[in-house]
C-alpha cells in the first residue's frame, strides 16, 4: 500500500473542501413574473469569503434575481433551484430564508412610521431566535450588540430611535440596511442597486460597513448598474447579466471593461 | 313602553328634583318638545343611513338609574391614568362619586354640572355658555338638554396652564340595561390650556346606552387638548355629542380612540369664532366582532384664515362596520381656509364593511381644501420588506397595522395616556410589545 503523504493528504482535504464550501448555489434558475419569463437560466456559485458582483443592463432581471433568492412570492419559479449550504429554499418562505442566513439590501427600502430602527431590529432578531427554539435575546446583551453595531458603521444613536426609513434621506437608507445587515449577521447578503441615489460619501460609508462586516465565514452579492461602488467593495468575480442569463463572467477588471466600453460591447461580443 | 314614550312620561317625576322656576328649565322644556316631535334618528334620516339604535333601544332601559354601588378606586384603577396625577370627575351611572373623584375650586374649577347648574355663581356663565352651541335641530342633543342634569363642569380662568390632566370618567354598574345622559360643559379661558380625557365604561354585562353632550368653548388663544377613550364593553353603546366653539388664535384638538362598545356613534361639530383658528380632529377606530363605529365630523369654517386637520384611521376585522362622514363647510367670507380631510382605512375580512364620505361645500373662492379616503390592504411591499428581516407575515402584518396608527397616535401629548394606548393597539393587534415603545 502506498504511504498517504502529506501532499495527497492536502490535495484530498482541499477537494472535499471544495464540494463542501458553496454556499449559495443557483442552478438552471428560471423565474416569471406575471407570466412572463425574467431569469431565462441563471448559474451561480458563491463560496464564503467571496464577493460577486452581478451587472447589468436596466431590464437584465437584477432586481428579478435578488427577489427570488429572498423568496418573494410575486415571483413563480418556474425552474431550477437557489440552494444556501446544501438546502434547497424553495419551499422557504421569506422569513425562513432569512434566518437560514439570506439577507437582501432593498434598492428602496420600505417606511415604517411608529416603528424605531432599534424596536425593528429587536422584532427581527427575536423572530429568528424563537424559529431557532431560543429565547428572546437578553435586554443588556441585545443593547450591546446595537451599540457595537452603531459604532462599527458610525450610526448616531439617536438615529436609532427615528422611525424606519421615515424621513431618511437616500444615504440614511441605505446605511440603515447595512445596520440591519450588521445587527443580522446573514450568510449570504444581497446588496441590490445599493448604490443608486448615495452620493460619493455616502457610498464610502455604505462600502466601507460592508467591508468591515465581510469575513471568511459569509459572502456578499452586489448587483449594481454602475461601476463606481465596485471600486470600494472590490469583487472577487464580476457577471454580467443579459436578458435573463449571465452572459459573461469575469474578475474585476470585467467591470472595468464594461465602464469603458458599455453593454454593447458585450452584446456585439455574442452576437 | 317603549323608550321614547318612557322618556317622554318621566320628565314629569324629573321635574320634581329640578328648579322648574327657571330660565333653565325653560330651556329643558323646549328642548324636550323637539325631541318629542323628531324622536329617535332613524336609517330614513340620511345623517343615520349607516347606523341603526333599533336594536338597541329594543332594551328596557332604567332612565334614573342609582348610584348605590361601592365602588373601590382598586377595581377600576386600569381604567385611569396611573403614572401622572390628575383631576378626576368619576360619576357612577350618571350620580357623582365623591370618594372616586378629585375636584377642585382652586385657580380653575373642575366640578359638578349640577352645582353649576344650581348655583347662583355659576348663573352667569351658565346663562352665557349653556346649551349655546349646541345643535338645536339635533333630536337627541335636545334629549340631552331636555335631561340635562349632571356631568362635568371645567371653567379655566384666563392665562391659566392647567398643570394636571382632567380625567373625566362615566362608569355604569348596574344588572338592568341603563340609559345616561351626560352634560359637560368646558370653558377655557384668553390663552389658556388644559388637557382633558373621558372615558365611558361599563364594569358590568346589562346593555348601557349613554347620550352624551359635550359643549367646549374655547376663547382668545386658549388651548384645548381633547382625548376620548372608547374601549368600553360590547353591550355598552354610546352616542356622543361634542361641540366646540372656538375664538380667534385658540386651537382645539380632539382625539377619539374607539376600540370598544357595540355601536358607538361620535358627532363632532367645530365653529369658528374669529380668525386664525386651528382646529384639529383625529381618530383611530380599531374594531372586530359586530361593532359599528360612527364618525360624524363638521367643521364649519365661518370665518377667514383658519386651518383645520382632519385624520381618521380605521381597522376593521370580522363582521364589524364602520362610518366616516366628514363636513367641511366654508363660508363665503372664510378666505385663505385651509382644510384638510383625511381617511384611511384597513379592512381585513371580507365581511368588514365602511362607508366613508367626505362632503365638501365651499363658498369661498381663495381656499386651500383637500381630502382624501382610502380603504385599503396592507402594503405588499412593506409585507416583504418585513419578511425579509425574518418577521413572519402574521407579526408583519401587526406591526404594519400598528405603524398605520402612529400618524395619530403621534400626536397624543400626555406620555402616560400614549403608553396606555399604544400597549391597548399592540394587545389588539397582535403585535409584540416586549421592546419599551
Amino acid at each position: 500500500m502506498q504511504p498517504v503523504t502529506k501532499a495527497m493528504l492536502k490535495v484530498g482535504c482541499s477537494n472535499f473542501q471544495m464540494t463542501q464550501l458553496i454556499m449559495l448555489s443557483i442552478k438552471n434558475l428560471h423565474a416569471s413574473v406575471e407570466d412572463k419569463e425574467i431569469l431565462k437560466g441563471i448559474n451561480l456559485e458563491v463560496k464564503p469569503g467571496e464577493i460577486h458582483a452581478i451587472m447589468g443592463p436596466n431590464g437584465a432581471g437584477k432586481s428579478t434575481l435578488s427577489s427570488v433568492i429572498a423568496g418573494n412570492e410575486n415571483f413563480e419559479v418556474t425552474e431550477g433551484s437557489v440552494s444556501l449550504d446544501g438546502e434547497d429554499l424553495s419551499e422557504l418562505s421569506p422569513e425562513e430564508r432569512a434566518h437560514h442566513g439570506i439577507f437582501l439590501s432593498f434598492q428602496y427600502p420600505v417606511e415604517i412610521p411608529g416603528v424605531s430602527v432599534t424596536n425593528f431590529m429587536k422584532t427581527a432578531i427575536n423572530e429568528s431566535r424563537k424559529a431557532r427554539g431560543l429565547e428572546d435575546m437578553p435586554a443588556n446583551e441585545m443593547l450591546k450588540l446595537i451599540k457595537e453595531k452603531a459604532e462599527l458603521l458610525e450610526i448616531d444613536r439617536k438615529f436609532l430611535s427615528r422611525s424606519l426609513n421615515e424621513g431618511f434621506s437616500g444615504g440614511e437608507k441605505k446605511r440603515n440596511e447595512i445596520f440591519q445587515m450588521a445587527m443580522l449577521d446573514p450568510k449570504v447578503a444581497i446588496l441590490d442597486e445599493t448604490d443608486s441615489g448615495l452620493d460619493i460619501d455616502a457610498l464610502r460609508i455604505v462600502a466601507n460597513g460592508v467591508n468591515k462586516l465581510k469575513s471568511d465565514k459569509n459572502a456578499v452579492v452586489v448587483i449594481t448598474h454602475y461601476q463606481r461602488l465596485l471600486e470600494y467593495i472590490v469583487p472577487d468575480f464580476v457577471h454580467v447579466l443579459m436578458d435573463g442569463k449571465i452572459v459573461k463572467s469575469g474578475t474585476k477588471e470585467l467591470a472595468l471593461e464594461l465602464e469603458e466600453k458599455g453593454y454593447d460591447w458585450i452584446k456585439a461580443e455574442l452576437a | 313602553m317603549d323608550l321614547k314614550e318612557k322618556l317622554l312620561s318621566s320628565f314629569i317625576a324629573f321635574e320634581q328634583r329640578v328648579d322648574t322656576d327657571s330660565q333653565l328649565h325653560d330651556i329643558r322644556t323646549e328642548a324636550l318638545k323637539v325631541f318629542e316631535a323628531k324622536g329617535f334618528p332613524t336609517k330614513k334620516e340620511e345623517a343615520w343611513k349607516y347606523t341603526s339604535l333599533n336594536a338597541v333601544l329594543n332594551n328596557e332601559f332604567s332612565i334614573f338609574p342609582k348610584n348605590d354601588e361601592a365602588i373601590e378606586f382598586k377595581e377600576v384603577k386600569k381604567y385611569f391614568l396611573n403614572d401622572v396625577d390628575t383631576y378626576k370627575l368619576v360619576f357612577i351611572n350618571g350620580v357623582f362619586s365623591s370618594h372616586l373623584s378629585s375636584t377642585t375650586h382652586d385657580g380653575l374649577d373642575v366640578c359638578l354640572m349640577s352645582s353649576a347648574l344650581t348655583k347662583p355663581k355659576y348663573k352667569m356663565i351658565i346663562d352665557t355658555y349653556f346649551n349655546q352651541i349646541s345643535d338645536k335641530n339635533d333630536s337627541l342633543t335636545n334629549l340631552n338638554t331636555a335631561y340635562a342634569y349632571e356631568g362635568a363642569f371645567i371653567n379655566i380662568p384666563k392665562s391659566t396652564v392647567v398643570a394636571k390632566p382632567i380625567e373625566i370618567v362615566y362608569l355604569t354598574h348596574h344588572d338592568q340595561p341603563v340609559f345616561v345622559q351626560p352634560r359637560n360643559l368646558v370653558i377655557v379661558g384668553e390663552n389658556a390650556h388644559v388637557q382633558i380625557l373621558e372615558r365611558h365604561q361599563s364594569l358590568t354585562s346589562a346593555p348601557v346606552l349613554t347620550n352624551s353632550v359635550t359643549e367646549i368653548f374655547a376663547q382668545k388663544r386658549a388651548i384645548v387638548d381633547y382625548y376620548k377613550l372608547q374601549n368600553d364593553v360590547q353591550t355598552a353603546n354610546l352616542v356622543d355629542n361634542t361641540y366646540a366653539a372656538q375664538k380667534q388664535e385658540s386651537r382645539v384638538l380632539v382625539h377619539t380612540f374607539s376600540f370598544g362598545g357595540n355601536i358607538t356613534r361620535n358627532n363632532l361639530n367645530f365653529h369658528h369664532q374669529g380668525e386664525r383658528i386651528d382646529s384639529t380632529l383625529k381618530g383611530i377606530t380599531l374594531i372586530g366582532d359586530k361593532q359599528h363605529v360612527d364618525h360624524y365630523t363638521l367643521v364649519d369654517h365661518a370665518q377667514p384664515n383658519c386651518e383645520s386637520h382632519q385624520n381618521y384611521k380605521g381597522i376593521y376585522d370580522d363582521r364589524s362596520t364602520g362610518v366616516f362622514n366628514g363636513k367641511i363647510y366654508v363660508e363665503k367670507i372664510a378666505q385663505k381656509t385651509d382644510a384638510f380631510q383625511q381617511n384611511n382605512n384597513i379592512l381585513l375580512s371580507d365581511k368588514a364593511t365602511l362607508n366613508t364620505k367626505p362632503q365638501l361645500e365651499i363658498f369661498a373662492d381663495d381656499v386651500k381644501c383637500s381630502h382624501g379616503c382610502t380603504i385599503g390592504q396592507l402594503d405588499e411591499s412593506a409585507m416583504f420588506y418585513m419578511q425579509q428581516r425574518g418577521i413572519p407575515k402574521k407579526e408583519a402584518r401587526a406591526l404594519l397595522m400598528y405603524a398605520f396608527t402612529d400618524e395619530v397616535l403621534s400626536s397624543v401629548t400626555i406620555p402616560d395616556l400614549k403608553n396606555k394606548l399604544s400597549r391597548v393597539i399592540a394587545t389588539k393587534l397582535g403585535v409584540n410589545m416586549g421592546f419599551e415603545i
